[in-house]
């Protein structure tokens, strides 16, 4: 355990390094770093520049550069701000609801009793289960009013069957997102359970605090900056949700379930308006960013503190 | 230094108090009850992909049963129909994107990782945060450019473009986990072995590969599987030439959306990634948090 490193090495050498010995240092790393750069930077630049022009496919006029029309069109366009609300409130519900049940389960899981490495594995199942297909699945096994198991279920308990596609579609969208991202925050927030300070707890439990206190008191201000990195890395992921649009609702009924990345697939690849998209990628850029500076920061805080360990 | 010797540690002061304790009948039933309700929770996170398993080996007509069906006779039918709907050849192109798309991940990986863990570049922090910056970047933002270039290069349709965006998808995950797994070996080693006078190519090769094997593993099975769920790419770049995932889309595409059918592609198609996902299970965590967290 305390052989582990995490943080980078100082280097061995102490001696200047002469300009031929660095390059041989840094050699290995540069292939990763240029591909890395040429297939993630050049594209966010292009995308960028394509932002400003007035680019159909579906007419026959060369791209040109048209100010900022695009992001004209698109503040004005009302769509836009509806797939932004969609994207918002899919992201931040199924994040929350993520983080509840997969704490929920971590606490649980995180306890030892018979068959727990099995229950573990059959929990995490979902979350590499192909998208598409189980996407799929849920829609005509799952929210299938007439044969579907959620239809089956409210029958049961003598409620009327919910055709959830047709009238609650978001709200379909985000049971099936929270499904399959529950296993992924609980596996995070396991991991902070089992970096929890043993000592503290058994010195609470000593002094007469019972779960419920050890919990508040101990468990959640260790567990913070997990809780805090789960959500942030699921957001980014949820934000990105493509598939499961795509197949379970196509965006509808009118844009109700579209979000911003599936705006953007709309207006390029259906609209075949590639301006106007690049704008809407500029935009999904920028509320993407603002998640990744928070989460980047944190990371490299459990990543020292790890680092110590 | 006397003063704290004077106190024992906190674990001896535990157990003589767990002596005293007098035993509560309450901490076995809670013992249980967490059980319970572990095998509770997990079992209804699972229950949908038993479900699908079931329904795939049911005729159409059961599976729109309004109550689901538990004992009915077992049909390989639906299986058949998904071979033979063209299958192969989308299995093929899925095979090939994985294998290549995550060797190359390997070979790109691993000199990045020695050269940001064992011996480190000027700023190698910099650079790693450079890398898990880019895994965070939407997609959906670079899809127009990367069309268009696919187009004018007349690699749009292949599986080339699928490959080279799939190692993009994957490397900093791969570098990440890679590197966490070489700081794991302890320095001794690699002193020892620049002592015995190996040059640092053949210290790499003969003392650290081997180390990190098992690392290699988990995170080849960990790319696998993101490179074979891939959708975006794959509906947005290809269209004849393409993965499973389109062949899915196609495959149901025609007609009503059948139940059977869809559980029994979906079964199949999730078999290979549930079987890497449980292989590679220990080193998820890693994965997940880039090798943050062990």
């Amino acid at each position: 355990m305390a052989k582990t490193i995490t943080a980078p090495r100082p280097p061995a050498l102490v001696r200047e390094l002469t300009r031929a010995e660095r390059w041989k240092i840094r050699g290995p790393l540069l292939p990763a770093l240029i591909f890395t750069i040429l297939l993630t930077q050049l594209p966010f630049l292009l995308t960028l520049i394509y932002s400003f022009q007035s680019w159909s496919l579906l007419s026959n006029k060369p791209a040109q550069f048209n100010g900022g029309a695009n992001y004209l069109t698109t503040v004005q366009d009302e769509i836009f701000w509806r797939s932004i609300g969609n994207t918002g409130v899919m992201t931040g519900v199924s994040t929350v609801a993520c983080i509840v049940i997969g704490l929920l389960l971590a606490l649980l899981l995180n306890h030892t009793f018979p068959g727990r490495g099995i229950a573990r594995t059959l929990a995490i199942t979902p979350f590499f289960v192909m998208p598409v297909a189980v996407t799929l699945f849920w829609r005509s096994a799952m929210f299938d009013p007439g044969f579907g198991l959620l239809g089956w279920f409210s029958r049961l308990v003598g409620l009327p069957a919910i055709s959830w596609l047709s009238e609650y579609p978001m709200a379909a969208l985000i049971i099936l997102l929270t499904w399959r991202f529950t296993p992924f925050a609980m596996l995070i927030l396991i991991a902070g359970l089992q970096s929890a300070p043993q000592e503290q707890l058994e010195a609470a439990r000593v002094d007469g605090a019972g779960p419920l206190r050890q919990f508040r008191f101990i468990l959640i201000p260790h567990l913070r900056p997990y809780i805090e990195l789960a959500a942030l890395l699921l957001a980014m992921n949820l934000i990105q949700t493509f598939g499961e649009i795509a197949l379970l609702t196509a965006g509808g009924p009118a844009f109700g379930t579209t979000n911003i990345t599936y705006y953007i697939y709309l207006k390029g690849f259906n609209g075949f308006d590639f301006g106007t998209a690049s704008a809407l990628g500029i935009a999904a850029l920028l509320i993407t960013i603002a998640l990744v500076l928070p989460a980047l920061r944190l990371l490299s805080g459990i990543f020292q503190k790890e680092g110590r360990r | 230094m006397t003063a704290t010797t004077s106190l024992p540690p906190a674990e001896v002061r535990a157990r003589t108090h767990v002596v005293i304790r007098r035993p509560k009948p309450t901490k076995h039933l809670k013992n249980v009850l967490m059980g319970v309700g572990g095998w509770l929770g997990s079992l209804i996170l699972f229950l949908p992909i038993a479900y699908m398993l079931l329904k795939s080996f049911q005729t159409e007509s059961d599976a729109a049963a309004a109550t689901p069906k538990v004992f009915f006779a077992p049909t390989m039918e639906n299986y058949e129909d998904v071979f033979s709907a063209g299958f192969w050849p989308y299995a093929i192109n899925s095979l090939i994107v994985v294998v290549v798309s995550t060797l190359v991940v390997l070979v790109l990986a691993v000199p990045a990782a020695y050269a940001l863990s064992v011996r480190p570049v000027e700023k190698a922090q910099d650079g790693l945060f450079f890398f898990i910056s880019t895994k965070m970047m939407p997609m959906a933002a670079a899809i127009i450019p990367v069309y268009v270039i696919a187009t004018a290069l007349g690699v749009l349709n292949t599986l080339g473009i699928l490959i080279v965006m799939h190692i993009g998808m994957n490397l900093p995950l791969a570098i990440w986990m890679i590197r966490s797994f070489m700081q794991e070996i302890p320095e001794e080693i690699l002193e020892a072995a620049s002592v015995d006078g190996a040059s640092r190519w053949r210290a790499a090769r003969s003392i650290i590969l081997p180390l990190v094997r098992p690392g290699l593993a988990s995170t080849a099975l960990l790319c696998a599987v993101f490179s074979w769920n891939e959708y975006f790419f794959a509906v947005n770049l290809t269209n004849s030439t393409s993965t499973l995932p389109l062949f899915l889309q196609k495959f149901l595409s025609f007609g009503e959306l059948y139940t059977a059918h869809v559980a029994a592609a979906a079964t199949l198609l999730s078999i290979p990634v549930i079987i890497a996902g449980w292989m590679a299970q220990k080193s998820l965590v890693r994965g997940l948090l880039f090798g943050a967290v062990k």
